[in-house]
């Protein structure tokens, strides 16, 4: 039980370490991308002394410059409520991960540890959950700033989060009538077959079409750009966040650049088979490899959108979320069960 | 088990701090952050009788969506600090305590005859079975309780044809 509880502890604080360093990380790619899509050169400047490394040191100068800027709290804002605001949202974001697997088991000093932190029978369940529970940080940021901009954004942010939640939530019905499971873990060891290219992704054709509902609905869900309305920097400043600055703000910045993490995440699990590939079977260590590749170019992926497509209007918006997102995540759902209702 | 009962222990007194809170606050959006917290809370007591699925949903459902629109119309309406609180009938707040005594004798009534149980153990093959997972519910949804299950969901239904009815009537 103590060596359980210790392993558990060790494998969170990894975990932890990981997703704080690969935030950082992301910040720069996404950088890097943007500067890559707009033929610039993008930040490539800081580095280690005489060794500029391709601006590799930027997130940790981006980091202190943060820490030192001025926290201000405004005069009429609702003190407690804007100061527990980017914890609500941040803390959330962290708890996700512990649910999605990462690698096969590997044998270290004669003890055998599974590369997830846990595995619950409704894993894909509780990261809904905390998706759903995520929407109060934002809210409360906007209502609690006391500025037009800021409750635009959070009013906004519920809004969208609520009615794009319905599509992704039924777009992973029709994986798990595939699978049957709940349970993360197992709906990855199921893609394990055709020498680890048995993704759901090749073997239901069908699966493509939910692939592009959730991808879509998730860029919803974390805000990204053609449905950043949130913080639509052209119309509400900055939204929710305008009244925030220095590690309040880094807070939410990180949040939101961890809900990417996470969607990709979920989408390779869903979708491409996790950590599964050519040999991931014999080579243990080449599973969390597989599985950073895939989640890479879906993040890449989302960037790609946020710098070609343009920010949507807010009744678009909402009408292509509850009158074609939803409708075609149903008529799948009906689709898919129809199909292994004949088939098994 | 120790850890389990510690763990009832401390959501039990969070849910119903929280659950008082409601009552004792007089902005609303506390009161709607407080029953937040009695929600979440309670989704953590469902844990620890193993009732995963129950717990996720009280979740999704409770604390995700539902809750969201209440602190939605908290803050589209924006109460401000100094309206004065008017009563409009004084007698019906001592009417509150013959009610909720009511509330309590029927509960006490109810829960008299559970009889107490202990809890499969967690490695057992019945613990994926027991109520409250996923595979009960669905089972249980779909056989037994299948008439009352599809009655409410025509229930439902209604209702949101009903609230369209209403919210077009003065459009167009």
């Amino acid at each position: 039980m103590t060596n359980l509880l210790l392993e558990w502890v060790i494998k969170t604080i990894v975990i932890l370490l990981i997703l704080v360093t690969a935030v950082a990380y992301v910040t720069l790619m996404e950088r890097k991308v943007m500067a890559f899509i707009q033929m610039r050169v993008g930040p490539n400047r800081v580095g280690l002394g005489k060794f500029h490394l391709w601006g590799l040191m930027q997130p940790l100068a981006d980091g202190l410059k943060m820490i030192f800027k001025e926290d201000i709290i405004p005069l009429q804002a609702n003190r407690f409520l804007y100061i527990v605001a980017p914890a609500l949202s941040l803390i959330p974001a962290l708890m996700t991960f512990i649910v999605i697997p990462y690698g096969d088991k590997i044998t270290i000093f004669g003890r055998t540890i599974e590369m997830h932190v846990t595995h619950m029978n409704v894993g894909l369940l509780y990261v809904l959950a905390l998706t759903s529970v995520g929407v109060y940080g934002i809210v409360l940021a906007g209502w609690s700033s006391n500025n037009k901009y800021s409750l635009l954004g959070g009013l906004r942010s519920s809004a969208q989060m609520i009615s794009y939640e319905l599509a992704l939530g039924l777009s992973i019905v029709s994986v798990l009538l595939y699978t049957g499971s709940l349970d993360l873990v197992e709906i990855v060891d199921a893609q394990a077959g055709f020498h680890g290219l048995g993704w759901n992704f090749f073997r239901y054709p069908l699966l493509i079409l939910v692939f592009v509902i959730f991808y879509i609905a998730s860029l919803a869900e974390t805000n990204r750009t053609p449905f950043d309305l949130p913080e639509a920097d052209s119309e509400l400043v900055a939204g929710y966040h305008t009244e925030y600055s220095s590690m309040k703000f880094v807070m939410f910045q990180m949040a939101e650049y961890l809900n990417l993490i996470t969607a990709s995440s979920m989408a390779t699990t869903l979708f491409f088979g996790g950590w599964n590939g050519p040999f991931a079977g014999r080579l243990p260590l080449l599973g969390p490899v597989y599985f950073t590749l895939k989640v890479l170019g879906l993040i890449f992926l989302a960037m790609w959108i946020r710098y070609t497509v343009p920010r949507f209007r807010y009744d678009q918006l909402m009408r292509f979320g509850w009158k074609f997102l939803l409708p075609a995540s149903i008529v799948n759902v009906i689709i898919s069960s129809t199909l292994i209702l004949f088939w098994r | 088990m120790t850890l389990e009962k510690a763990l009832f222990i401390v959501f039990a007194v969070i849910a119903i701090a929280s659950a008082l809170n409601i009552l004792l606050q007089r902005n609303p959006m506390y009161g709607a952050l407080s029953l937040i917290g009695t929600l979440l809370s309670l989704s953590a007591l469902y844990l620890t009788v193993r009732a995963q699925f129950i717990a996720a949903i009280q979740i999704v459902v409770y604390a995700g969506a539902i809750m969201v629109l209440f602190i939605f119309v908290v803050m589209l309406l924006n109460v401000p600090k100094e309206q004065p609180q008017i009563e409009k009938q004084k007698g019906l707040r001592y009417l509150a305590i013959p009610f909720a005594g009511a509330m309590i004798a029927e509960m006490f009534f109810v829960l008299r005859s559970v009889p107490p149980r202990a809890l499969p153990a967690v490695t057992s093959a019945i613990a994926d079975q027991a109520v409250g997972t996923t595979w009960s519910i669905g089972v249980g949804l779909f056989t037994g309780y299948l008439l009352p299950f599809e009655v409410t969901s025509v229930l439902i239904l209604m209702a949101v044809v009903g609230a369209m009815v209403l919210a077009r009537r003065e459009g167009d």
